[in-house]
């Protein structure tokens, strides 16, 4: 299924041969402990890439790095470089950046009395020239991201009044008026019921389908299984491993990173891994 | 949960400007009528034409020297001094309360009124008072400087460093500012300082204009125009940085800025409370929370606000003249509470 969803250049032709995000000795210190030490990932264009591992292992911190907006802290040695294509990540000035990358947080929130539509909206801020207000096509592009988001009955709500899964889509919808061609999200499903953390990922699904280069932050192992191409998983910082989802999500992969027992069975109807824990 | 209608009527933004404009220049001009002598909205308009060089162009007879004063040299200055005040603080506050996502923020935030004060209640006691707007500016300053030093010392400026600091540097100047009241204010000098302390637009000249209103067109148009740089900074750093901000130095830009306006505005009327904390919430209420109209919308009802508070300031107990700090924080404190009562947040 098609979102409709068209990143700002046509996503067909060349870039069917898009090499999608690669980073490469991604290394972070705050206060001088060492977050991230020599992450190297790929995540393929036009996939879903999984970032998984247990609390504290680096998640969050590998995002924002990826995104240029980790603000603690420092890069250590020589700095991580990433490459999204052709394009060095580290090199591109900020608005350009943010036109072709967008980031959705995890608790984002605004005390302000926002419409969800206007909340939208500055999704279009690299888009436009500083003094500028919103232009029809800015209106246009915002209404479209809330289509594609599932959230286009909300955009007269006010942002506070949201339950957490329609806050979370309009987040999504957010990055969306970026009109990105790469995806961060950190934990989009976390508060969500379970329907309503299908959709995110069928969300996601769609938009890797039309090209968007997507990486998620995952806690549920299982969500990953069901919906992730490739999987990226850390531990401390590291990658200890890395690949299609059946080569990651094994016992012998799982079992020392998270301390619990793994059973990997096998999706009656879908065929994909299905895990079962327990405590070692 | 009932969806709530939205602020923004699609006819209020390209109104509500001009509107705002209108009613300040209507504030202005019926402002200087009113007071001890009968003036006429006509002999304003008269004084305005002839001092304008227009007099003679339009056939416009002058006034009396005694009304014409009264007109030019008495009322004109302070309200005028009164509206770029206003309009200035109203902004700042705005600005401020958005860069610190705090919504009790105000242009003093980072200690700016406290150093001001410590500086002109110095040179008050010390008896020179012609220096007074010169040693307000500096203290103002000065605590800017130690502020954003400490603010900014573990190299990010986060909204929480930056309102602890401004509280640190605000309590050591007050009790400075006590400290040199309690030990040698007598009588007419104490009057004086608290006079001052409590803001007020009473000595404006035709100095106070250029300085009040210079700062407030050099500085203030800009930050008026910064509206889409804050909009980023709606959910947060991180969020503005993903949208192409440069988090860091626009904040400092911005508390620069924010700072040296308040800074000269404060060297000229003291530093008169509630208008740069109440007025953004209020028109907040009107504009919804984006910024493009919320600040300049802000600075011009602002203007009015600090006119008409002035001029209440100055004729309800007349003879007597009340600081106009006092109808601020009067007028102001109940408005605040009537908005945390219909806001219900």
């Amino acid at each position: 299924m098609s979102t409709g969803y068209t990143t700002a250049p046509a996503v067909t032709g060349p870039r069917a041969a898009h090499a999608g995000l690669a980073g490469a000795d991604v290394s972070w210190e705050i206060d001088g402990r060492l977050v991230l030490d020599g992450v190297g990932l790929v995540a393929p264009a036009g996939g879903v890439t999984g970032l998984l591992g247990p609390n504290g292992s680096g998640k969050s911190t590998l995002l924002r790095v990826l995104a240029g907006v980790q603000q603690a802290g420092r890069a250590t040695r020589n700095g991580p470089v990433t490459t999204f294509g052709a394009a060095d990540l580290g090199a591109l000035p900020r608005r350009e950046r943010a036109r072709v990358l967008a980031l959705v947080e995890q608790d984002a929130t605004t005390d302000l009395p926002l419409s969800v539509l206007d909340a939208v909206l500055l999704g279009r801020i690299p888009h436009r020239a500083l003094l500028a207000g919103d232009s029809d096509a800015d209106r246009a592009a915002a209404r479209s991201a809330l289509a594609t988001a599932g959230a286009a009955a909300l955009a007269d709500r006010e942002v506070g009044t949201l339950s957490g899964g329609e806050r979370q889509r309009v987040h999504m919808a957010r990055a969306l008026a970026q009109e990105p061609r790469l995806l961060l999200l950190d934990e989009p499903t976390n508060h969500l019921d379970i329907a309503a953390q299908l959709a995110a990922m069928r969300t996601l699904r769609d938009l890797a389908a039309d090209g968007v280069t997507v990486v998620t932050a995952l806690h549920d192992l299982n969500l990953a299984a069901a919906t992730c191409d490739h999987l990226v998983l850390l531990a401390d910082g590291r990658v200890v491993a890395a690949g299609p989802v059946a080569e990651v999500l094994v016992p012998a992969v799982l079992e020392p990173v998270y301390g619990v027992r793994v059973d990997v069975l096998t999706h009656p109807r879908t065929g994909r891994p299905v895990l079962s824990f327990d405590e070692g | 949960m009932t969806s709530r209608p939205v602020r923004t009527a699609p006819a209020l933004p390209a109104l509500a400007l001009p509107g705002a404009g209108l009613v300040l220049l209507l504030s202005v001009g019926v402002a200087v009528t009113v007071g001890p002598a009968d003036l006429a909205l006509s002999e304003v308009a008269r004084s305005l034409a002839t001092h304008l060089g227009l007099g003679g162009a339009l056939g416009v007879e002058p006034l009396s020297a005694l009304r014409d004063g009264m007109v030019w040299q008495l009322r004109m200055p302070r309200i005028l001094t009164a509206a770029a005040v206003g309009a200035g603080l109203a902004l700042c506050g705005a600005v401020m309360q958005s860069l610190t996502r705090n919504p009790l923020a105000d242009p003093y935030l980072l200690g700016l009124s406290s150093g001001a004060s410590l500086g002109a209640v110095l040179v008050l006691l010390v008896g020179v008072p012609l220096l007074l707007p010169v040693a307000a500016f500096a203290g103002a300053v000065g605590a800017l400087a130690l502020a954003l030093t400490l603010a900014g010392a573990a190299g990010a400026i986060t909204p929480t460093r930056t309102v602890l600091a401004g509280l640190a540097i605000s309590q050591l100047c007050a009790a400075a500012v006590s400290f040199v009241i309690f030990w040698s204010a007598t009588g007419d000098a104490f009057r004086e300082v608290l006079s001052w302390l409590m803001g007020s637009v009473a000595s404006a000249t035709w100095t106070s204009v250029a300085v009040a209103g210079g700062a407030a067109l050099l500085i203030g148009v800009p930050l008026a125009l910064s509206g889409s740089v804050l909009d980023a900074f709606t959910f947060g750093d991180t969020a503005a940085a993903a949208l192409g901000v440069p988090v860091n130095r626009t904040r400092w830009v911005l508390l620069v800025g924010v700072a040296l306006l308040t800074g000269a505005l404060v060297s000229q009327s003291g530093s008169i409370g509630f208008v740069g904390l109440i007025l953004p919430h209020a028109v907040r209420l009107l504009t919804g929370a984006r910024h493009r109209l919320l600040l300049p919308l802000s600075a011009l009802a602002g203007a009015s606000f600090l006119v008409w508070a002035d001029t209440l300031a100055r004729t309800v107990f007349e003879p007597r003249e009340l600081p106009v700090g006092i109808v601020t924080a009067a007028i102001g404190a109940p408005v605040f509470a009537a908005l945390l009562w219909k806001g219900k947040r």
